[in-house]
């Protein structure tokens, strides 16, 4: 056992060793027109050598310390409590919710540009990651193409506006409308596929029509992207400095106040928070109604839903589409709000990031997924000086997660369901 | 109700059911008993829509049925519990059962969202049927606990109560009594009885506990492999010499 344990650990030792030296332990150095291979600095080869040993030491003691990390919950403040009672929790949960959406609305006015920009990010993420949490925490479909829908949703609105000159607020539903469309396409060949065959493909279809957007020139501007996205407007008042629009007024000639770039990003903003509320509400309402729980029967056990009279096609293609709808809305805002979009943005990381989000916060768990949205957009944001170790913490994140709480930060909670005794 | 005619089942090389016929009348209990790996399970599978015959047929209220998908055949009235309790375990003993009554349900998705008076009321009449089948197998108080929580007594007569809120005409009772301990079975016995004489239901019930199926069954088919070997009325199979020498001598 022990003598195992060791071979174990010095065999992980040796391919950290293998991975890491040619990696850090040498530097191309242009000199001249030459490129030469030069030794890298004794400190870095001594690190090297350190990570050896300490994943040679962490492989070797590792069930203690894996020991260890199971303790960690009892230093979770709110580990020993008692659960509370059922209608107590409800009350005090949708007072919490409502507290930190009238929060929301308000805070965009004391704090700088910036934060306020940021905010309307993790919006569009929360969105995303809702929509998301249909197909993969409901319905239990590894959908690793989801930005695709994202794609299909901003494109949308790019290329209508581009072509017709069609407002925001057309191009919202439209957006969505089509975006779900496409999931419910998509959803058609992946029907028989479930676990690790699902992902494959659906990460294919990701990838083909971010190509797809690449290559396609003509209509698209291939890696060139389209700008002049215009932004949303209220009631045909416009929120830049000059009107773009024919028989619009501007926002701040109407009010007779000074022009400020802050209105436009504080609206936009806004409509973020609004739609994002409107997202979760309507998901929130699915689960409890016959379409969420096929979904989570779906996800439960395939043949004894199907036993029971739910058909395959019918559950996955609603959980398809409607997680699809959802991500063509974000899409729509999102195009709006950078002004400019080219298929960069719409990359597999995004779709693993998005994914990521919803595994954090835990499956199913909608008040969870919101605040895994929220941390995983700010605190690269405020780590900015780490930005190049992002990934690095993102991945080590995920692991200790998946050890520490495997279940997300909030595990979905079922409700509770008063039954009235019969005679 | 139910007439199942020379019906065979092929995997490969492999003839698992080959031409056993069957017969079920309104309000009757029908028996399918012999060794494990006889092929009582398959002839359950092709039966709910599982596997699509390679041969036979199977006539339910005079409508050929066989081929039909599964969630088609539910539709009609025939629903079944499996011989491994298949629940949605991560799901309350409730969600369990508005699950198994969607056709019940107003499944509109604006109807749901906006909540009109329609789905208000079929929601309740299911919340109203699940409560009165919760408390028919005494699981009403643990209602909200997840399923896969249940004791396994528990979540078999969790699966049955599934099967009853579909408001079923026909019930397929896969080895209902495997795990259970005598006084489960006991009160097994009086609820499948029940089904037959309270709810009007047609039961087939596949088992090896030989008491229970001597009890409650009207008939009884013997299959050994794949193949039907006697039918008849307990009393007969009881001294039926063949069942006696393949399966009851054995045991
Ligand atoms: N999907 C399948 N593919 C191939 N062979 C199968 C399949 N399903 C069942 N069989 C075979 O068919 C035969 C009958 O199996 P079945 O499960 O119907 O038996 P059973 O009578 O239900 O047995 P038990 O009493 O153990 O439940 C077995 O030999 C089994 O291996
Ligand atoms: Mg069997």
């Amino acid at each position: 056992m022990a003598a195992n344990n060791y071979r174990h650990a010095l065999f992980c030792a040796i391919v950290t060793l293998i991975i890491s030296f040619p990696i850090l332990g040498f530097n191309l150095e242009a000199k001249g027109v030459n490129i030469e291979l030069t030794g890298a600095k004794t400190s870095t080869i001594v690190a090297v050598i350190l990570a050896a040993v300490a994943v040679f030491v962490f492989q070797a003691y590792r069930d203690s310390f894996m020991g260890l990390l199971g303790k960690l919950p009892k230093l979770n403040p709110l580990a020993g409590r008692e659960p509370m009672e059922q209608s107590k929790r409800v009350k005090l949960e949708s007072w919490v919710l409502t507290g930190i959406v009238v929060l929301a609305l308000f805070w965009p006015f004391v704090v700088s540009r910036g934060s306020v920009d940021l905010a309307t990010l993790v919006l569009i993420y929360i969105m995303l990651a809702l929509g998301l949490n249909v197909v993969v925490g409901l319905a239990g479909l590894l959908d690793l193409g989801y930005v695709a829908f994202y794609a299909v949703g901003a494109y949308t609105f790019a290329l209508l506006s581009q072509y017709t000159g069609i407002s925001f607020w057309m191009a919202l539903p439209i957006g969505a409308l089509l975006a779900g469309l496409t999931g419910m396409i998509l959803g058609f060949p992946v029907l028989r596929l479930r676990g690790d065959y699902l992902a494959i493909v659906t990460l294919g279809f990701g990838e083909i029509i971010r190509i797809l957007l690449n290559n396609w020139t003509t209509l698209t501007g291939g890696p060139n992207g389209i700008g002049g996205i215009p932004e949303p407007t209220l009631f045909g008042m416009e929120f830049g400095r000059r009107i773009k629009e024919e028989g619009n007024t501007s926002f701040h000639e109407t009010f007779g106040i000074a022009y400020s770039g802050e209105h436009k990003v504080i609206f936009l903003y806004l409509i973020a928070l609004v739609l994002a509320v409107i997202t979760a509400l309507i998901i929130r309402r699915f689960m409890r109604m016959p379409v969420g729980r096929a979904w989570e029967a779906l996800r439960e056990d395939e043949i004894a839903a199907r036993s029971l009279g739910l058909s395959r096609t019918a559950v996955k293609l609603s959980a398809f589409t409607i997680g699809a709808f959802f991500a063509g809305f974000a899409g729509t805002v999102f195009a709006s709000k950078q002004g400019f979009i080219s298929p960069e943005s719409f990359v597999f990381l995004e779709s693993a990031i998005i994914l990521a989000i919803v595994v954090l916060g835990g499956m199913g768990s909608q008040l969870g997924v919101i605040l895994a949205a929220i941390a995983v957009t700010i605190l690269p944001e405020l780590a900015r000086e780490f930005s190049e170790y992002r990934m690095l913490i993102f991945g080590a994140a995920m692991v200790l997660m998946m050890v520490w709480r495997p279940q997300g930060l909030l595990p979905m909670r079922r409700i509770h369901i008063t039954l009235n005794k019969q005679g | 109700m139910l007439e199942v005619k020379n019906l065979s089942m092929r995997f490969g090389g492999l003839l698992a059911v080959d031409g056993v016929s069957l017969d079920v009348q309104e309000r009757e209990i029908v028996s399918i008993i012999g060794p494990n790996g006889a092929g009582k399970t398959t002839v359950f599978n092709c039966m709910s829509g599982f596997y699509k015959p390679s041969g036979g047929k199977i006539i339910f209220e005079g409508k050929e049925v066989q081929g039909i998908p599964d969630y088609k055949i539910s539709r009609l009235g025939m629903v079944r519990t499996f011989q491994h309790v298949r629940l949605f375990t991560q799901m309350t003993v409730v969600e369990n059962l508005l699950v198994a009554q969607h056709r019940h349900l107003n499944t509109n998705m604006l109807a749901g969202l906006f909540g009109t008076p329609n789905y208000k009321e079929r929601e309740q009449s299911a919340l109203d049927r699940a409560a009165y089948w919760l408390e028919r197998v005494g699981l009403l108080d643990l209602s909200n606990r997840d399923a896969g929580n249940l004791a396994y007594g528990q979540q078999r007569r969790l699966e049955i109560a599934r099967c009853m809120v579909t408001e079923p005409k026909l019930l397929m009772l896969d080895e209902p009594a495997a795990g259970l301990n005598p006084a489960e079975t006991k009160e097994l016995n009086q609820l499948i009885v029940s089904l037959k004489e309270d709810y009007n239901v047609s039961v087939v019930l596949i088992e090896h506990d030989m008491s229970l199926v001597m009890d409650i069954s009207d008939r009884i088919n013997v299959i050994n492999q794949g193949r039907p070997l006697a039918s008849g009325t307990p009393e007969e199979i009881r001294h039926n010499d063949d069942v006696i020498k393949a399966y009851l001598g054995e045991a």
